[in-house]
C-alpha cells in the first residue's frame, strides 16, 4: 500500500516535472531576426557592425527579453561572447571593434529573459573588416576646406603683387617693442614661454612664429632670450627657428643655444622650474604664448611679482581670464594666430590673415541666413550642420 | 612606514608652500627634486610606453618572426633616428626632415577636427534655438537667451576680423563683443578660482589630518 503511494506520486512529480520543463521550452523567446554584419564603413578596418531586428518578445510577454549579447566566431572555432556585459533590450546594433583585419568573422546574436534563459539567432555571412582609404562622412569638412584654402590662396596671391592690405591695430603686439627695449635699458634678460603644447598644436605653432619674430629683435638688441621648454620636440623646433632668425638678422655669433633648453615635460614641475628662473633671473619681459593649463596663473603671478612686462597670448578659454587679470597685454584666441602675419608684415602671411577673415565672413553670412530660415521654418541648414 | 611618506610629503609641500613668502633654499630643494623625479620619470615612461611597444617590439617580431610586413615599421623608426642627426653639426639639416613631417601630420589631423567641432557644431548650436522657436517650445526667457547668444556670437564674430578697421559700425558691435568675451571670461574665472580653492582645501586637509592628525594619533602617549 505504501508502495503504491509512492508509485503514484513519483508519476505524479514526473508528470509535474515533464510538463514543467515543457512549459518552460516553450516560453522560450524568438530570436533576434534579420542579423546582419558589415564591415564599418569609413574606419582604418578595425571594426565590424552588426545590426538586427529586436526579438518579438523584447521588453514584453511572459518570458521578455532583457538584453542581447553579441557572439563572434572566427573559421571554425566556437562562438565566443564578445560583449562584456548584455546589451539592453531595445537595442538593435552593435559596433564590434576588437575585430582585427584579416580573418573573416561571423556573428550571432543571442536574446536573454530574466530568468537567464537564452536563444541565438541565426549565424551572419562570414564578414572582414577592411580599411578604408577615404572617409566619405567628412566630405563637407573637406569642401569647407578647399573653399576656405582657395580664399586664403587668393588673399595671399594678391597680397604678393603688393596690394595693401589692411591689418587692425592689435594692442599686445604692438607692445613687443615696448618689452623688448625695456628689458636693453634695464640689462635684463627676456623669457619666452612656449606652454605645455606639443609640435602640432596650432597655438604652439603660432607661439613658435611669434618667437621667430620676438627672436630677430633680440638678435638686433643683443638680448640674451631664454626659453625653457616643456617638450623635447619643441625644443629642437624652437632651437632651428631661433638660430635662422638669428642668421636672417646677420647676428649667427649672438646666438646662444644654451639659452634655450628642456625643463620636464611634467606640467607642475615645469611651473616650479620656471617660477624658480624668474625670481633668480627677474628678466625684464615675460611672453607666455601657446598652449597652457592650470600653470598659467602660477606663472603670470610670478611674472608679475618681479615687476616684468608681460605679453600673455593663448587659445585656452580656460586660462584666458588668468593671463588677462595678471599680464600687462594678452593676445585673445585668434590674435595668437594673427600675430606672426602682424609681426613679420610679409605678403604670403599678411593674405593668409585675409583669406580667415573670407572664411570667417562665409561663417558670418551662414548663421545670419541660418536664423532667418529657421524662423520661417526652413530647417535644412540646421539639418546640414547636424549631419555634417 | 607609511606615516614616513606621509611626512616626506608634508615636507616638500611645506617647501613649495615657501614660496610665498620667497625663493628659499628649502623651495629650491623641492623645485629641484620635483624636476628631476619628473625628467627620470618621463624618459622610463618614454622608454616603457612608447619605445619598447612600438618601435623595438614589432621590429624585433619581424626579424624573429620573419614577417616582412613589420618591418614597415622601419620608416618611422628611421624618421625618429633622424632627430639626433643635431648632434652631428654637418648633418643638422636632416632634422628639418622629421619636422616637416611631424608638424605637416599634426596640422592636418588638428585641422579638420578644429573646423569640424569650432565652426560646424557651433554654427549648429547657435541654430537649434531658432528651429525651436518656431516650433513653438521655447519660453520668453529662453527666446531671450537665444537671441542673446546669437548676438553675442554675431559681435564677438567681428571682433577677430583683423583685416577691417574697428570704426563706426564694425567698432560699435567689436565693442559689444569684447563685452560678452569679459562676461565669458569672468564667469571662467570665477569658476576656475573655486576650484583652485577646493585644491587648496584638499592639501590644508591633508596638512591637518593625515600629517599632523595621523603623526598626534601614533604618539605612545
Amino acid at each position: 500500500m505504501i508502495f503504491e503511494k509512492m508509485r503514484q506520486q513519483i508519476v505524479v512529480y514526473a508528470l509535474v516535472l515533464v510538463f514543467g520543463c515543457s512549459v518552460g521550452f516553450s516560453q522560450q523567446p524568438a530570436p533576434p531576426e534579420n542579423v546582419n554584419a558589415f564591415d564599418t564603413p569609413n574606419d582604418a578596418g578595425a571594426s565590424i557592425t552588426i545590426t538586427w531586428d529586436k526579438s518579438p518578445e523584447d521588453g514584453t510577454g511572459a518570458e521578455a527579453v532583457t538584453g542581447y549579447h553579441v557572439l563572434r566566431k572566427s573559421g571554425d572555432s566556437e562562438f565566443e561572447v564578445i560583449t562584456k556585459s548584455p546589451l539592453t533590450a531595445g537595442e538593435t546594433r552593435y559596433v564590434d571593434k576588437g575585430a582585427k583585419g584579416g580573418p573573416a568573422y561571423t556573428y550571432s546574436v543571442q536574446a536573454i529573459t530574466a530568468s537567464e534563459s537564452t536563444v541565438n539567432s541565426a549565424e551572419t555571412a562570414p564578414v572582414k573588416a577592411v580599411g578604408n582609404w577615404f572617409h566619405f562622412g567628412k566630405r563637407w569638412i573637406f569642401l569647407a576646406l578647399i573653399l576656405f584654402s582657395v580664399a586664403v590662396v587668393y588673399s595671399i596671391y594678391h597680397a604678393r603683387r603688393g596690394k595693401e592690405i589692411f591689418i587692425r591695430r592689435i594692442p599686445g603686439l604692438e607692445a613687443v617693442d615696448e618689452a623688448i627695449g625695456r628689458s636693453t635699458e634695464m640689462g635684463r634678460p627676456i623669457m619666452y614661454i612656449l606652454g605645455l603644447g606639443s609640435v602640432s598644436d596650432v597655438a604652439t605653432i603660432a607661439s613658435m612664429n611669434i618667437l621667430s619674430q620676438v627672436a630677430r629683435k633680440t638678435a638686433d638688441y643683443e638680448m640674451p632670450l631664454r626659453v625653457p621648454c616643456n617638450d623635447p620636440i619643441v625644443l629642437n623646433v624652437v632651437r632651428e627657428m631661433v638660430r635662422t632668425a638669428y642668421v636672417n638678422e646677420g647676428r649667427p655669433d649672438a646666438y646662444q643655444e644654451d639659452d634655450i633648453f628642456f625643463l620636464t615635460e611634467s606640467q607642475f614641475a615645469y611651473a616650479a622650474g620656471v617660477d624658480g628662473m624668474m625670481i633668480r633671473e627677474k628678466p625684464a619681459a615675460i611672453f607666455m604664448q601657446g598652449t597652457f593649463y592650470a600653470e598659467s596663473l602660477i606663472l603670470a603671478e610670478t611674472g608679475n611679482s618681479v615687476g616684468a612686462i608681460q605679453i600673455a597670448g593663448t587659445d585656452s578659454d580656460s586660462q584666458l581670464p588668468f593671463f588677462i587679470a595678471a599680464c600687462d597685454y594678452t593676445l585673445i584666441g585668434e590674435e595668437l594666430y594673427a600675430a606672426s602675419a602682424y609681426l613679420s608684415r610679409e605678403p604670403m602671411l599678411i593674405g593668409s590673415l585675409r583669406g580667415q577673415d573670407y572664411g570667417k565672413l562665409i561663417i558670418f553670412g551662414a548663421l545670419i541666413i541660418g536664423v532667418i530660415l529657421e524662423l520661417i521654418g526652413v530647417t535644412w541648414v540646421t539639418t546640414f550642420f547636424q549631419r555634417v | 612606514m607609511e606615516l614616513f611618506g606621509v611626512w616626506v610629503a608634508a615636507f616638500l609641500t611645506l617647501c613649495i608652500y615657501s614660496f610665498l613668502y620667497r625663493d628659499n633654499p628649502f623651495y629650491r630643494f623641492a623645485e629641484h627634486l620635483f624636476l628631476g623625479v619628473s625628467v627620470g620619470y618621463g624618459i622610463v615612461l618614454s622608454i616603457h610606453d612608447g619605445l619598447i611597444p612600438f618601435a623595438w617590439n614589432p621590429f624585433w617580431k619581424a626579424v624573429t618572426e620573419r614577417e616582412p610586413a613589420g618591418l614597415l615599421k622601419l620608416i618611422p623608426i628611421a624618421i625618429g633616428l633622424m632627430f639626433f642627426a643635431r648632434l652631428v653639426p654637418k648633418h643638422a639639416w636632416i632634422i628639418r626632415y622629421p619636422f616637416a613631417i611631424l608638424i605637416g601630420v599634426g596640422s592636418g589631423l588638428a585641422i579638420p577636427n578644429v573646423m569640424d567641432a569650432s565652426i560646424f557644431r557651433q554654427l549648429h548650436g547657435t541654430l537649434v534655438p531658432f528651429a525651436q522657436i518656431y516650433a513653438g517650445k521655447l519660453g520668453p526667457f529662453e527666446i531671450f537667451g537665444a537671441i542673446l547668444m546669437f548676438i553675442g556670437v554675431i559681435a564677438t564674430l567681428t571682433y577677430f576680423f583683423f583685416s577691417v578697421e574697428h570704426r563706426g559700425v564694425v567698432g560699435g558691435i567689436s565693442k559689444v563683443g569684447i563685452v560678452f568675451l569679459m562676461v565669458g571670461f569672468g564667469s571662467a574665472f570665477g569658476n576656475t578660482v573655486m576650484g583652485r580653492v577646493s585644491l587648496l582645501i584638499q592639501r590644508v586637509d591633508f596638512l591637518v589630518n593625515d600629517w599632523i592628525g595621523n603623526t598626534i594619533q601614533s604618539l605612545p602617549f
